[in-house]
Protein backbone atom coordinates (compact mmCIF):
# COMPACT_ATOMS: atom_id res chain seq x y z
CA UNK A 1 0.00 0.00 0.00
CA UNK A 2 2.87 2.57 1.34
CA UNK A 3 5.02 1.39 -1.57
CA UNK A 4 2.30 1.81 -4.58
CA UNK A 5 1.35 5.19 -2.89
CA UNK A 6 5.18 5.83 -2.71
CA UNK A 7 5.60 5.01 -6.52
CA UNK A 8 2.82 6.80 -7.43
CA UNK A 9 4.07 10.64 -5.76
CA UNK A 10 7.39 9.79 -7.60
CA UNK A 11 6.45 9.10 -10.20
CA UNK A 12 3.70 12.07 -11.39
CA UNK A 13 5.17 14.78 -8.93
CA UNK A 14 6.91 16.34 -12.14
CA UNK A 15 4.34 16.19 -14.78
CA UNK A 16 1.99 17.53 -12.64
CA UNK A 17 4.38 20.59 -11.45
CA UNK A 18 4.93 20.90 -15.18
CA UNK A 19 0.94 20.74 -15.68
CA UNK A 20 0.47 23.49 -13.17
CA UNK A 21 2.79 25.84 -14.11
CA UNK A 22 2.16 25.68 -18.17
CA UNK A 23 -1.42 25.46 -17.78
CA UNK A 24 -1.54 28.65 -15.29
CA UNK A 25 1.00 30.26 -17.78
CA UNK A 26 -1.86 29.75 -20.40
CA UNK A 27 -4.74 30.88 -18.48
CA UNK A 28 -3.02 34.16 -17.90
CA UNK A 29 -1.93 34.54 -21.80
CA UNK A 30 1.85 34.20 -20.67
CA UNK A 31 3.31 33.74 -23.93
CA UNK A 32 4.59 30.65 -22.92
CA UNK A 33 7.41 29.58 -25.86
CA UNK A 34 9.04 32.93 -25.59
CA UNK A 35 9.35 33.35 -21.62
CA UNK A 36 10.80 29.87 -21.58
CA UNK A 37 13.58 30.11 -23.82
CA UNK A 38 14.38 33.66 -22.03
CA UNK A 39 14.79 32.10 -19.15
CA UNK A 40 16.86 29.09 -20.37
CA UNK A 41 19.31 31.12 -21.70
CA UNK A 42 20.56 31.86 -18.30
CA UNK A 43 21.16 28.16 -18.04
CA UNK A 44 24.17 27.65 -20.03
CA UNK A 45 26.14 31.09 -18.67
CA UNK A 46 25.14 29.23 -14.73
CA UNK A 47 26.20 26.23 -15.37
CA UNK A 48 29.93 27.58 -16.79
CA UNK A 49 29.98 30.11 -14.04
CA UNK A 50 30.10 27.64 -11.25
CA UNK A 51 32.97 25.22 -13.12
CA UNK A 52 35.70 27.29 -10.87
CA UNK A 53 33.94 26.26 -7.61
CA UNK A 54 33.43 23.04 -8.59
CA UNK A 55 36.77 22.34 -9.65
CA UNK A 56 38.13 23.91 -6.42
CA UNK A 57 35.74 21.46 -3.92
CA UNK A 58 35.83 18.07 -6.14
CA UNK A 59 39.63 18.46 -6.72
CA UNK A 60 40.13 18.73 -3.32
CA UNK A 61 37.75 16.06 -2.48
CA UNK A 62 39.00 13.55 -4.62
CA UNK A 63 42.49 13.92 -3.21
CA UNK A 64 40.98 13.41 0.19
CA UNK A 65 39.43 10.23 -0.71
CA UNK A 66 42.89 9.21 -2.74
CA UNK A 67 44.94 10.00 0.37
CA UNK A 68 43.49 7.02 2.37
CA UNK A 69 43.31 9.12 5.52
CA UNK A 70 39.12 8.24 5.28
CA UNK A 71 39.95 4.50 6.08
CA UNK A 72 42.32 5.82 8.80
CA UNK A 73 39.74 7.85 10.71
CA UNK A 74 37.65 4.66 10.12
CA UNK A 75 39.95 2.66 12.31
CA UNK A 76 40.44 4.82 14.23
CA UNK A 77 36.80 5.63 14.62
CA UNK A 78 35.52 1.91 14.92
CA UNK A 79 36.00 0.90 18.20
CA UNK A 80 34.34 3.67 19.58
CA UNK A 81 31.41 3.59 17.45
CA UNK A 82 31.49 -0.41 18.31
CA UNK A 83 29.98 0.81 22.16
CA UNK A 84 27.16 2.44 20.12
CA UNK A 85 26.23 -0.53 18.31
CA UNK A 86 27.64 0.92 14.91
CA UNK A 87 28.97 -1.86 12.09
CA UNK A 88 32.74 -1.17 11.32
CA UNK A 89 31.48 -1.17 7.52
CA UNK A 90 28.73 2.03 7.99
CA UNK A 91 31.83 4.21 9.29
CA UNK A 92 33.15 4.77 5.70
CA UNK A 93 29.57 6.21 4.68
CA UNK A 94 29.57 8.38 7.72
CA UNK A 95 32.96 10.09 6.94
CA UNK A 96 31.90 10.35 2.87
CA UNK A 97 28.38 11.32 2.78
CA UNK A 98 29.23 15.39 3.49
CA UNK A 99 31.88 15.39 0.32
CA UNK A 100 30.79 12.62 -2.06
CA UNK A 101 26.89 11.69 -2.77
CA UNK A 102 28.06 9.04 -4.83
CA UNK A 103 30.52 7.63 -3.23
CA UNK A 104 28.71 7.60 -0.25
CA UNK A 105 25.71 5.63 -2.35
CA UNK A 106 28.54 3.06 -3.83
CA UNK A 107 29.50 2.35 -0.44
CA UNK A 108 25.83 2.01 0.70
CA UNK A 109 25.18 -0.79 -2.26
CA UNK A 110 28.14 -2.51 -1.76
CA UNK A 111 27.28 -3.06 2.24
CA UNK A 112 23.54 -3.63 0.54
CA UNK A 113 25.46 -6.76 -1.77
CA UNK A 114 27.97 -8.14 0.52
CA UNK A 115 26.44 -8.22 3.60
CA UNK A 116 22.67 -8.93 2.57
CA UNK A 117 19.38 -7.47 3.36
CA UNK A 118 18.75 -9.13 6.56
CA UNK A 119 22.39 -7.27 7.72
CA UNK A 120 21.90 -4.30 10.17
CA UNK A 121 24.51 -2.87 8.19
CA UNK A 122 22.33 -2.65 5.30
CA UNK A 123 19.20 -0.65 7.18
CA UNK A 124 21.37 1.65 9.07
CA UNK A 125 23.62 2.30 6.27
CA UNK A 126 20.41 2.65 3.91
CA UNK A 127 18.85 5.50 6.61
CA UNK A 128 22.12 7.30 6.74
CA UNK A 129 22.66 7.48 3.00
CA UNK A 130 18.56 8.32 2.72
CA UNK A 131 19.19 11.14 5.41
CA UNK A 132 22.14 12.68 3.94
CA UNK A 133 22.70 15.62 1.19
CA UNK A 134 26.51 16.36 0.12
CA UNK A 135 26.89 19.70 2.16
CA UNK A 136 30.46 20.18 0.20
CA UNK A 137 28.71 19.78 -3.20
CA UNK A 138 25.39 21.74 -2.16
CA UNK A 139 27.92 25.08 -0.88
CA UNK A 140 30.25 24.87 -4.19
CA UNK A 141 27.22 24.93 -6.52
CA UNK A 142 24.69 27.25 -5.18
CA UNK A 143 27.77 29.87 -3.65
CA UNK A 144 29.37 29.25 -7.22
CA UNK A 145 26.61 30.42 -9.05
CA UNK A 146 26.27 33.57 -7.76
CA UNK A 147 30.02 34.25 -7.35
CA UNK A 148 30.47 33.90 -3.51
CA UNK A 149 33.49 32.85 -2.06
CA UNK A 150 33.13 34.01 1.88
CA UNK A 151 30.69 31.62 3.20
CA UNK A 152 30.81 32.60 6.97
CA UNK A 153 28.86 30.01 9.24
CA UNK A 154 27.24 28.13 5.89
CA UNK A 155 30.05 25.20 6.66
CA UNK A 156 29.57 24.84 10.18
CA UNK A 157 25.93 24.67 10.31
CA UNK A 158 26.13 22.23 6.90
CA UNK A 159 28.87 20.01 8.61
CA UNK A 160 27.02 20.42 12.75
CA UNK A 161 23.63 19.49 11.04
CA UNK A 162 25.18 16.34 9.18
CA UNK A 163 26.93 15.19 12.59
CA UNK A 164 23.95 15.77 14.17
CA UNK A 165 22.38 13.54 11.65
CA UNK A 166 24.87 10.58 11.79
CA UNK A 167 24.15 10.49 15.26
CA UNK A 168 20.41 10.62 15.14
CA UNK A 169 20.69 8.01 12.43
CA UNK A 170 22.61 5.09 14.47
CA UNK A 171 20.07 6.42 17.89
CA UNK A 172 16.91 5.82 15.88
CA UNK A 173 18.51 2.35 13.65
CA UNK A 174 19.11 1.10 17.78
CA UNK A 175 15.97 1.79 18.71
CA UNK A 176 13.95 0.82 15.54
CA UNK A 177 15.53 -1.97 14.20
CA UNK A 178 18.71 -3.85 16.56
CA UNK B 1 36.64 28.42 3.03
CA UNK B 2 40.17 30.10 2.48
CA UNK B 3 41.51 27.52 5.30
CA UNK B 4 39.14 24.85 4.57
CA UNK B 5 40.72 24.86 0.83
CA UNK B 6 44.32 24.92 2.44
CA UNK B 7 43.63 22.22 4.76
CA UNK B 8 41.94 19.83 2.46
CA UNK B 9 44.63 19.75 -0.04
CA UNK B 10 47.67 20.02 2.52
CA UNK B 11 46.00 16.95 4.47
CA UNK B 12 45.56 14.97 0.95
CA UNK B 13 49.13 15.36 0.75
CA UNK B 14 50.27 14.56 4.19
CA UNK B 15 48.26 11.45 4.08
CA UNK B 16 48.76 10.42 0.94
CA UNK B 17 52.37 10.73 2.40
CA UNK B 18 52.11 8.01 5.19
CA UNK B 19 49.97 5.75 3.41
CA UNK B 20 52.23 5.59 0.11
CA UNK B 21 49.28 6.77 -1.90
CA UNK B 22 50.75 10.35 -3.01
CA UNK B 23 50.40 8.90 -6.61
CA UNK B 24 47.04 8.38 -6.31
CA UNK B 25 46.83 11.90 -5.00
CA UNK B 26 48.43 12.88 -8.37
CA UNK B 27 45.92 11.51 -9.98
CA UNK B 28 43.24 12.35 -8.51
CA UNK B 29 43.84 15.86 -9.11
CA UNK B 30 43.23 15.09 -13.00
CA UNK B 31 40.19 12.93 -12.25
CA UNK B 32 38.55 15.17 -9.83
CA UNK B 33 38.94 17.92 -12.46
CA UNK B 34 37.47 16.45 -15.33
CA UNK B 35 34.71 15.19 -13.16
CA UNK B 36 33.74 18.75 -11.83
CA UNK B 37 33.72 20.04 -16.16
CA UNK B 38 31.64 16.57 -16.29
CA UNK B 39 29.02 17.87 -13.99
CA UNK B 40 28.38 21.71 -14.69
CA UNK B 41 28.14 20.45 -18.75
CA UNK B 42 25.64 17.89 -17.55
CA UNK B 43 24.03 20.47 -15.70
CA UNK B 44 23.34 23.24 -19.08
CA UNK B 45 20.45 21.45 -20.27
CA UNK B 46 18.68 20.22 -17.29
CA UNK B 47 19.47 24.21 -16.23
CA UNK B 48 18.23 25.52 -18.93
CA UNK B 49 14.94 24.05 -18.81
CA UNK B 50 13.93 24.38 -15.56
CA UNK B 51 15.02 28.12 -15.78
CA UNK B 52 12.76 28.86 -18.64
CA UNK B 53 9.90 26.60 -16.80
CA UNK B 54 10.32 28.94 -13.72
CA UNK B 55 10.42 31.78 -15.72
CA UNK B 56 6.51 30.79 -16.82
CA UNK B 57 5.72 30.33 -13.57
CA UNK B 58 7.36 33.51 -12.26
CA UNK B 59 5.36 35.25 -15.04
CA UNK B 60 2.00 33.74 -14.90
CA UNK B 61 1.83 34.61 -10.76
CA UNK B 62 2.18 30.77 -9.57
CA UNK B 63 5.61 31.84 -7.47
CA UNK B 64 3.95 34.79 -6.16
CA UNK B 65 0.81 32.74 -5.09
CA UNK B 66 3.34 29.62 -3.50
CA UNK B 67 4.78 32.51 -1.69
CA UNK B 68 1.86 33.78 -0.31
CA UNK B 69 0.64 30.43 1.15
CA UNK B 70 4.23 29.90 3.15
CA UNK B 71 4.17 33.82 4.26
CA UNK B 72 4.03 32.78 8.21
CA UNK B 73 7.30 30.79 7.66
CA UNK B 74 9.09 32.64 5.54
CA UNK B 75 9.01 35.96 7.24
CA UNK B 76 10.67 34.12 10.11
CA UNK B 77 12.96 32.44 7.97
CA UNK B 78 14.11 35.39 5.93
CA UNK B 79 12.98 38.68 7.97
CA UNK B 80 15.64 40.31 5.79
CA UNK B 81 13.94 39.54 2.12
CA UNK B 82 11.37 41.59 0.95
CA UNK B 83 8.04 40.03 1.14
CA UNK B 84 7.12 40.36 -2.33
CA UNK B 85 10.52 39.22 -3.50
CA UNK B 86 10.37 36.45 -6.22
CA UNK B 87 13.36 34.78 -4.07
CA UNK B 88 10.22 33.61 -1.81
CA UNK B 89 8.95 32.09 -4.05
CA UNK B 90 11.89 30.37 -5.76
CA UNK B 91 12.75 28.97 -2.38
CA UNK B 92 9.25 27.50 -1.55
CA UNK B 93 9.69 25.65 -5.05
CA UNK B 94 13.40 24.80 -4.71
CA UNK B 95 12.01 23.09 -1.23
CA UNK B 96 9.56 21.18 -3.00
CA UNK B 97 11.02 19.60 -5.32
CA UNK B 98 13.78 18.39 -2.84
CA UNK B 99 10.98 17.08 -0.91
CA UNK B 100 9.91 15.34 -3.47
CA UNK B 101 13.27 13.89 -4.23
CA UNK B 102 12.93 15.88 -7.85
CA UNK B 103 17.18 16.32 -7.28
CA UNK B 104 17.27 17.67 -11.55
CA UNK B 105 15.17 20.31 -10.86
CA UNK B 106 15.72 21.08 -7.46
CA UNK B 107 18.71 22.39 -8.33
CA UNK B 108 18.14 24.81 -10.97
CA UNK B 109 15.70 26.06 -8.73
CA UNK B 110 17.45 26.67 -6.12
CA UNK B 111 20.24 28.79 -8.30
CA UNK B 112 17.47 31.23 -9.31
CA UNK B 113 16.53 31.10 -5.60
CA UNK B 114 20.36 32.13 -5.17
CA UNK B 115 20.80 34.83 -7.72
CA UNK B 116 17.46 36.31 -6.24
CA UNK B 117 18.92 36.68 -2.98
CA UNK B 118 22.02 37.89 -3.86
CA UNK B 119 20.01 40.90 -5.19
CA UNK B 120 18.83 41.68 -2.21
CA UNK B 121 22.42 40.96 -0.68
CA UNK B 122 25.46 43.70 0.45
CA UNK B 123 28.40 42.33 -0.04
CA UNK B 124 28.21 40.83 -2.93
CA UNK B 125 30.94 38.38 -2.60
CA UNK B 126 30.21 37.13 0.84
CA UNK B 127 27.06 34.85 1.81
CA UNK B 128 23.86 36.95 3.52
CA UNK B 129 21.93 35.74 6.38
CA UNK B 130 19.22 34.25 3.94
CA UNK B 131 21.68 32.64 1.67
CA UNK B 132 23.00 30.74 4.98
CA UNK B 133 19.06 30.12 5.89
CA UNK B 134 18.36 28.83 2.58
CA UNK B 135 21.62 26.81 2.55
CA UNK B 136 21.28 25.14 5.63
CA UNK B 137 17.71 24.11 4.41
CA UNK B 138 19.04 22.20 1.45
CA UNK B 139 22.69 20.89 3.31
CA UNK B 140 19.70 18.90 5.62
CA UNK B 141 18.73 16.73 2.97
CA UNK B 142 15.09 17.12 3.51
CA UNK B 143 13.27 14.58 1.27
CA UNK B 144 9.59 12.36 1.64
CA UNK B 145 11.04 9.22 0.32
CA UNK B 146 14.50 8.17 -0.40
CA UNK B 147 13.82 6.66 -3.89
CA UNK B 148 17.40 5.78 -4.57
CA UNK B 149 18.18 4.04 -1.45
CA UNK B 150 14.95 2.43 -1.60
CA UNK B 151 15.66 0.89 -5.46
CA UNK B 152 18.99 -0.36 -4.01
CA UNK B 153 17.50 -2.24 -1.12
CA UNK B 154 14.45 -3.69 -3.09
CA UNK B 155 17.70 -4.61 -5.98
CA UNK B 156 19.38 -7.07 -3.20
CA UNK B 157 15.77 -8.34 -2.03
CA UNK B 158 15.30 -6.23 1.37
CA UNK B 159 12.12 -7.59 3.02
CA UNK B 160 10.19 -4.40 3.61
CA UNK B 161 12.07 -1.41 1.93
CA UNK B 162 9.50 0.74 2.62
CA UNK B 163 10.17 0.19 6.83
CA UNK B 164 13.43 2.99 6.18
CA UNK B 165 11.09 5.31 5.11
CA UNK B 166 10.14 6.56 8.74
CA UNK B 167 13.27 6.25 10.44
CA UNK B 168 15.12 8.45 7.12
CA UNK B 169 11.99 11.11 7.84
CA UNK B 170 12.62 11.56 11.22
CA UNK B 171 16.09 12.03 11.02
CA UNK B 172 16.33 13.99 7.92
CA UNK B 173 13.37 16.52 9.75
CA UNK B 174 14.60 16.92 12.64
CA UNK B 175 18.61 17.37 11.23
CA UNK B 176 16.35 19.99 9.10
CA UNK B 177 14.82 22.12 11.89
CA UNK B 178 17.91 22.10 13.59
CA UNK B 179 20.29 23.16 10.89
CA UNK B 180 17.92 26.40 10.24
CA UNK B 181 18.50 27.21 13.86
CA UNK B 182 21.71 26.58 14.06
CA UNK B 183 21.98 29.29 11.01
CA UNK B 184 19.79 31.52 12.56
CA UNK B 185 21.71 31.42 15.83
CA UNK B 186 25.23 31.96 14.57
CA UNK B 187 23.56 34.82 12.68
CA UNK B 188 23.43 37.01 15.66
CA UNK B 189 26.95 36.69 16.72
CA UNK B 190 28.75 35.65 13.65
CA UNK B 191 31.11 38.75 12.31
CA UNK B 192 28.32 40.65 10.36
CA UNK B 193 28.42 41.38 7.04
CA UNK B 194 30.07 44.68 5.81
CA UNK B 195 27.22 46.87 5.96
CA UNK B 196 28.48 50.41 4.23
CA UNK B 197 27.36 49.47 1.15
CA UNK B 198 23.77 49.29 2.75
CA UNK B 199 23.91 53.08 4.23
Amino acid sequence: MLHSIMNFISLWALPLILLLILTMGLVKKVPLYEVFTDGAKEGFSVSINIIPYLVAIIVAISMLRASGIIEMAGEFLAPVLAHFNTPADVIPIMLVRSLSGSAALGIFSDIAHNLGPDNYATTLAAVMVGSSETTFYVLAVYFGAVGISKLRYALIVGLIADLVGIILAITVCNFMFA
Amino acid sequence: MNYIFYLLIVVSIIAGAINGKLNDVVNAILSGAELSVKVAFSLIGIMAFWLGMMKIAEKCGLIAIIAKIIKPITKFLFNEIPEDSPAIGDIAMSFSANAFGLTNAATPIGIKAMEELQRQNVDKSSASNAMCVFLAMNTAGFQLIPATVIAVLIGVGYKNPTAIIAPTLLVTSVTFVFAILLAKLFQRFWVPQNRKEAE
